[in-house]
């Protein structure tokens, strides 16, 4: 550092870009060769706006049925349309994904049964079932703490050597936890093919990002960690897709990791149990939903001719099957018995566990499983 | 060999045996462990094998949960027991939970080796018992070897073991030598062991405790012709209180022993265990040689405040004393 600059008294103004976008809020699109090199047909397209009405209907469903004492609570990821469907469609069924409590839209890209998610919700069990299979780690409430694991997981894919990578999920209050500070440093010292999926959606329940670091961007954090930080419109579901592709490709190539911060919104509370009210203006919340992504997208599709005659029936029925599915599963659904709590503790049968549940059992009538 | 020598025998022949299993912390690769425990295992087994981590406790029992649901065996370090507190979000909510949380989808053969206990002398946070915190978070097994023999076998057992294990090394011991039968296993996870049997008295304890008590022992039979019957519990959490039991009906007193903090520390879980299922087998209570509920000592007081083979042996005076009135006066 040279005499002059800071220590003569200047100020440093750190350059922040605007955010990658391809679609404008009005429907037109800022790049089109950005928007050609995605190489999308109007199938692919539609299928991107399907995904996410689907989405944001199945997450009304979750709030109904949490306002309806049939969930304990649900986070809602109203708002967060196109950061997941976007990254959804830009990464491949092999690769792990750690993700938070509200990736909705990851897991319905991966076939996850939206019961299963609803009696976690519910208070029936401590996780979904069906994860594990489909190569998502358990959701994670204790914030952060994920992002360890996909570092572990992404060493494991670097030794293996199998062009799969990981994605870690994480929002704008996770990023001032140590566990993330820890993952991002070794995922950098070690060069680890992880894509750091940073959903900024402006609040960590009351608190906006404004207090939550005196970073530039989210991305701007990356470079301390020796990886490029990717910031793009997350409610830009074309430009959430590229940046994602173009990330996963330098993992899978060896380079390292990847931070990419998707610009969005939470339009909902943090969970059924907030209210948003409390802390943000009306004003707040108008100037976010003239960002919405889900209008957006279809003023773009409209423009362009490219939603056909059996697209909104077609859409409105998947979704329609989906919350009759999940409805089923949920509604007055029976507890697993008490005895269940313990079942899977350790694979080691403990003597003093095992009288522990004979004594349950006993109290809950004795003679079988409750 | 010592018990240094053991463990780092016990890692060469899993690392051998297994391509899985992985050895991982600070200082370990390069330097080989700061008691030298890891020696040799970097450049034995390359840097993909044995690895240094960057200084982030957290990070590394995280990594290890990563690696694991990935299929691999790791085997991480945390450098000393009084580092371990930044771990313990990830051993608590995650490493002990993964399993119950996913229905028995993914389970995490974690080994964390932690360098534990006092009477060395050290420096601050270096010398903690942290076994309380563990043993009362279901999903995990704590075992504390006290003998390089079981240094070797219940670290060979951990690592073979489904479960997470947290290892708890007394350094006291790292260079006390003992014979290490390579060829014929130490009792499992889960089982305790008797290490001098007798009839007066039962004496229970662990780790670095445990030469102490023998040494006690010897006094007690020497000096005041007591026979003291020592048991080394070796596993806390699955623990075997079928041997503290056949053990209690037969002395019908009994004394624990831990270097560990008197409120809550692991004597509580067992005097309670005894009084609650041999009561009518006990002449007189369980008693506890414990260390004090104040933050361990500075080095040089180190020496008066850990139990030793005096404290312990007032207990056992204080156990053969109290008789019950004789109803036959």
């Amino acid at each position: 550092m040279g005499s002059g600059g800071w220590l003569a008294g200047e100020v440093p103004v750190p350059d922040v870009p605007d955010p990658l976008r391809i679609v404008a809020p009005d429907g037109s699109i800022t790049d089109p060769a950005l928007f050609d090199s995605l190489d999308l047909g109007p199938v692919e397209l539609s299928g991107l706006m399907r995904a996410m009405v689907v989405m944001r209907d199945l997450d009304e469903e979750y709030v109904n049925l949490q306002r309806q004492g049939q969930l304990a609570l649900w986070p809602p990821s109203r708002g967060q349309e196109a950061a997941q469907v976007g990254c959804a469609h830009a990464i491949e069924a092999t690769d792990w994904l750690f993700p938070t409590y509200r990736e909705l839209g990851l897991l319905l890209h991966r076939g996850i049964d939206v019961g299963a998610i609803g009696l976690m919700w519910r208070g029936a069990t401590n996780g979904v079932a069906g994860m594990t299979e489909r190569r998502i780690a358990p959701l994670s409430i204790p914030i952060g703490t994920q992002v360890l694991h996909a570092a572990g997981a992404a060493m494991a894919a670097q030794m293996e050597r199998d062009d799969s990578i990981v994605i870690a999920f994480l929002g704008d209050g996770a990023t001032s936890e140590g566990d993330v500070h820890e993952a991002l440093n070794f995922a950098g010292v070690f060069g680890l093919p992880c894509v750091f999926f940073v959903q900024n959606n402006q609040w960590a329940i009351s608190t906006p990002v404004t207090s939550q670091t005196a970073a530039p961007s989210l991305a701007h954090k990356a470079a301390g960690y020796g990886m490029p930080g990717l910031r793009v419109d997350g409610n830009d579901v074309l430009a959430t897709l590229l940046v994602t592709r173009q990330a996963a490709a330098w993992c899978r190539s060896g380079r390292g990791p990847v931070l990419v911060e998707a610009v969005t919104y939470r339009t909902g509370p943090h969970t059924t149990s907030d209210d948003p009210s409390r802390y943000r203006s009306a004003e707040d919340e108008a100037a976010a939903a003239a960002l919405d992504p889900i209008t957006r997208f279809r003023r773009f599709l409209d423009d362009r001719g490219l939603i056909d005659e059996g697209f909104d029936a077609g859409t409105a029925q998947e979704s329609q099957l989906l919350r009759s599915a999940l409805r089923s599963a949920v509604f007055d659904a029976a507890d697993p018995s008490p005895a269940s709590t313990f079942d899977h503790v350790t694979a080691y049968p403990d003597p003093a566990r095992a009288s522990q549940r004979r004594q349950l059992v006993a109290e809950l009538g004795g003679g079988h499983d409750g | 060999m010592g018990m240094s020598l053991a463990i780092n025998t016990a890692l060469v022949d899993a690392m051998t045996d297994d391509e899985r299993v992985l050895v991982f912390g600070e200082d370990v690769a390069r330097e080989g462990g700061v008691f030298r425990v890891t020696a040799g295992l970097h450049e034995r087994f390359g840097p993909t094998r044995c690895f240094d981590t960057p200084l982030a406790e957290s990070a590394i029992v995280g990594v290890s949960i990563g690696l694991a649901i990935r299929g691999y065996r790791p085997v991480p370090e945390i450098q000393f027991d009084g580092f371990v507190y930044p771990a313990l979000d990830q051993i608590i909510s995650h490493l002990a939970k993964y399993r119950s949380r996913t229905q028995g989808a993914i389970t995490l053969p974690v080994t964390l080796r932690v360098p534990s206990f006092g009477g060395i002398g050290a420096a601050d946070r270096h010398s903690d018992s942290i076994e309380t915190y563990l043993v009362h978070t279901a999903g995990i097994q704590v075992v504390s070897p006290a003998t390089p023999d079981d240094a070797y076998w219940l670290l060979r057992h951990s690592i073979d073991a489904e479960d997470p294990v947290i290892f708890l090394e007394p350094k006291r011991r790292y260079w006390n030598k003992g014979v290490v039968d390579l060829g014929t296993p130490a009792p499992a996870i889960g089982r305790a062991i008797v290490r001098r049997p007798g009839d007066d008295v039962t004496e229970v304890t662990y780790g670095g405790m445990v030469g102490v008590a023998m040494e006690a022992a010897e006094m007690a039979a020497e000096d005041d012709d007591v026979s003291v019957e020592v048991i080394d519990l070796r596993s806390l959490s699955p623990l075997d209180f079928e041997t503290i039991a056949t053990s209690v009906r037969r002395t019908q007193r009994c004394v624990v022993m831990h270097e560990a903090a008197r409120t809550l520390g692991f004597g509580a879980e067992i005097a309670a265990r005894v009084q609650e299922e041999l009561f009518y087998d006990l002449e007189s209570p369980v008693l506890r040689v414990t260390g004090f509920d104040t933050p361990y000592p500075p080095a040089r007081l180190e020496g008066n405040w850990l139990p030793d083979a005096d404290r312990l042996l007032d207990a056992i005076d204080q156990a053969l004393a109290e008789d019950r009135v004789s109803t036959d006066a």
